[in-house]
C-alpha cells in the first residue's frame, strides 16, 4: 500500500538526505515566492494574477477565470479598459471596465498645457474615472464609499492585459473549502518532504 | 502502471499538459493579428442642457445628447480565439477644467456567431453623457471613436480603434425645452 512505501523510504534516508530533502522544499519555495516577486516588479501591480470572483463582466469572464494585470505608470488610463480596483477599507478587487474618465493633466505631455487653478480637491495630474461592469444595469457608483463619486489612480490594482479560462477554479474552492486547502498544502508538503528524487 | 490510481495520476497529468499546450497554442497563434477594421459614424443631432448634478463640486453640469449612425463589418476580426467583441462609442474631448475626457455613451457585446455587420441608424447614447463641469457649451472639437475590446478564448485582451471618427461641434446654447 501506498503508506508502507513511503515509511520505507523514510527510513532508507540518513541525516544528510533528510536535511537534502528539506533544503530542496525549502529551493521550490524560494523560487516560486522570487517569480512571483519578479512578476509584481515587470508589471508595476501588487497583484499581478488575479481570479475572477463574480459574474458582472459576463459573458467575457466568468467566476475562476483567471487574469494577468499589469499597472505601469506610463500606462495612462483611457476608457474601455478593464480594471482591476479595490474600494478603500474593503479588501476584495473588482474587475469592471472604465466608463468615463475626466483627467487634470494630459499624460501625453500637451504643450501648451497652462497651469489650470485648482478645481476641488484634485490636483494637476490626477485622473478621475468611473467604472461599471459589463453584466451590471448600472455603473459602480453604488459599490464605491459613501461619498465617493470616482476612483482614483491609488485605487487601481492594474488593468487586465491577459486572460486564461477556468483555471481559476482551484482559487475559489480552496477559499470557500478552507478544510480542502489545508489538506493539499499538507500533502504537498508530505510528498515533496519523502519522495527520494 | 499496474494500479488504478497510477493510471489515474499519468492520465491526469497527460490531459492538464495537452490542454495548457492547446491553450498556449490559441495564444500564440493570434497574439499578432491586426484587429482594426474601417467605421463609418454620423452624428446626426446634438442637443445640450445644464442639470443639476450631484457627483461634482458644482451645482449644475452640462449634460449633452447625441444621436449617432454606425456602419462597420468586423467580420474579419473574429476568429478561433475571439470569444466576444466588447464594442464602445466614446467621446473625447478637452475643456477648461480637465485637459482630458473620454465619456462611453454606448456600448454592444457581440459575440462570436452574432451578425458581425454592423448598422446602426438614430441610435441614442446608452449612457448619460455629462460632462465634469461646463466645458460642453460651445466646444467645437468633439471626438467620436468606435473602439472594441477583443475577448479571446485564451490569452491577450486588446482595444482596438476602429479606422475613422467623427469630430462633432456642440451647440452654444442650453437646449430649454423638453424634446429629446
Amino acid at each position: 500500500m501506498l503508506s508502507l512505501d513511503f515509511l520505507d523510504d523514510v527510513r532508507r534516508m540518513n541525516k544528510r538526505q533528510l536535511y537534502y530533502q528539506v533544503l530542496n522544499f525549502g529551493m521550490i519555495v524560494s523560487s516560486a515566492l522570487m517569480i512571483w516577486k519578479g512578476l509584481m516588479v515587470v508589471t508595476g501591480s501588487e497583484s499581478p494574477i488575479v481570479v475572477v470572483l463574480s459574474g458582472s463582466m459576463e459573458p467575457a469572464f466568468h467566476r475562476g477565470d483567471l487574469l494577468f494585470l499589469t499597472n505601469r505608470i506610463e500606462d495612462p488610463i483611457r476608457v474601455g479598459e478593464i480594471v482591476v480596483f479595490r474600494i478603500e477599507g474593503r479588501e476584495i478587487p473588482i474587475v469592471h471596465r472604465v466608463l468615463k474618465i475626466h483627467e487634470k493633466k494630459g499624460s501625453g505631455g500637451l504643450s501648451t498645457a497652462q497651469s489650470i487653478p485648482d478645481v476641488g480637491t484634485l490636483q494637476n495630474g490626477d485622473i478621475k474615472f468611473l467604472t461599471k461592469g459589463d453584466n451590471n444595469a448600472v455603473d459602480d457608483r453604488g459599490l464605491y464609499k459613501q461619498g465617493q463619486h470616482w476612483l482614483e489612480k491609488k485605487d487601481v490594482v492594474g488593468r487586465a492585459r491577459g486572460f486564461v479560462p477556468y483555471i481559476g477554479i482551484v482559487t475559489i474552492l480552496m477559499n470557500d473549502y478552507p478544510k480542502f486547502k489545508y489538506a493539499v498544502l499538507f500533502l504537498l508538503g508530505l510528498f515533496v518532504l519523502v519522495h527520494r528524487e | 502502471m499496474n494500479t488504478v490510481l497510477s493510471r489515474a495520476n499519468s492520465l491526469f497529468a497527460f490531459s492538464l499538459s495537452v490542454m495548457a499546450a492547446l491553450t498556449f497554442g490559441c495564444f500564440i497563434t493570434t497574439a499578432f493579428k491586426e484587429r482594426s477594421v474601417p467605421v463609418r459614424i454620423a452624428v446626426s443631432r446634438v442637443t445640450l442642457k445644464n442639470v443639476e448634478d450631484f457627483t461634482g463640486p458644482r451645482e449644475r453640469s452640462d449634460l449633452g445628447f447625441v444621436t449617432f449612425d454606425i456602419t462597420a463589418d468586423l467580420q474579419s476580426i473574429f476568429d478561433w480565439n475571439v470569444k466576444q467583441l466588447f464594442l464602445y462609442l466614446s467621446a473625447e474631448y478637452s475643456t477648461k477644467n480637465n485637459a482630458l475626457n473620454q465619456v462611453v455613451l454606448w456600448d454592444k457585446i457581440m459575440l462570436r456567431g452574432d451578425n458581425p455587420r454592423l448598422s446602426l441608424k438614430d441610435m441614442k447614447s446608452k449612457y448619460f453623457f455629462f460632462d465634469d463641469g461646463n466645458g460642453l457649451k460651445g466646444n467645437r472639437n468633439i471626438t467620436l471613436t468606435l473602439s472594441w475590446n477583443v475577448v479571446p478564448n485564451a490569452g491577450i485582451l486588446p482595444l482596438v480603434t476602429g479606422s475613422g471618427h467623427v469630430s462633432v461641434p456642440f451647440p452654444d446654447n442650453y437646449e430649454t425645452t423638453k424634446s429629446y
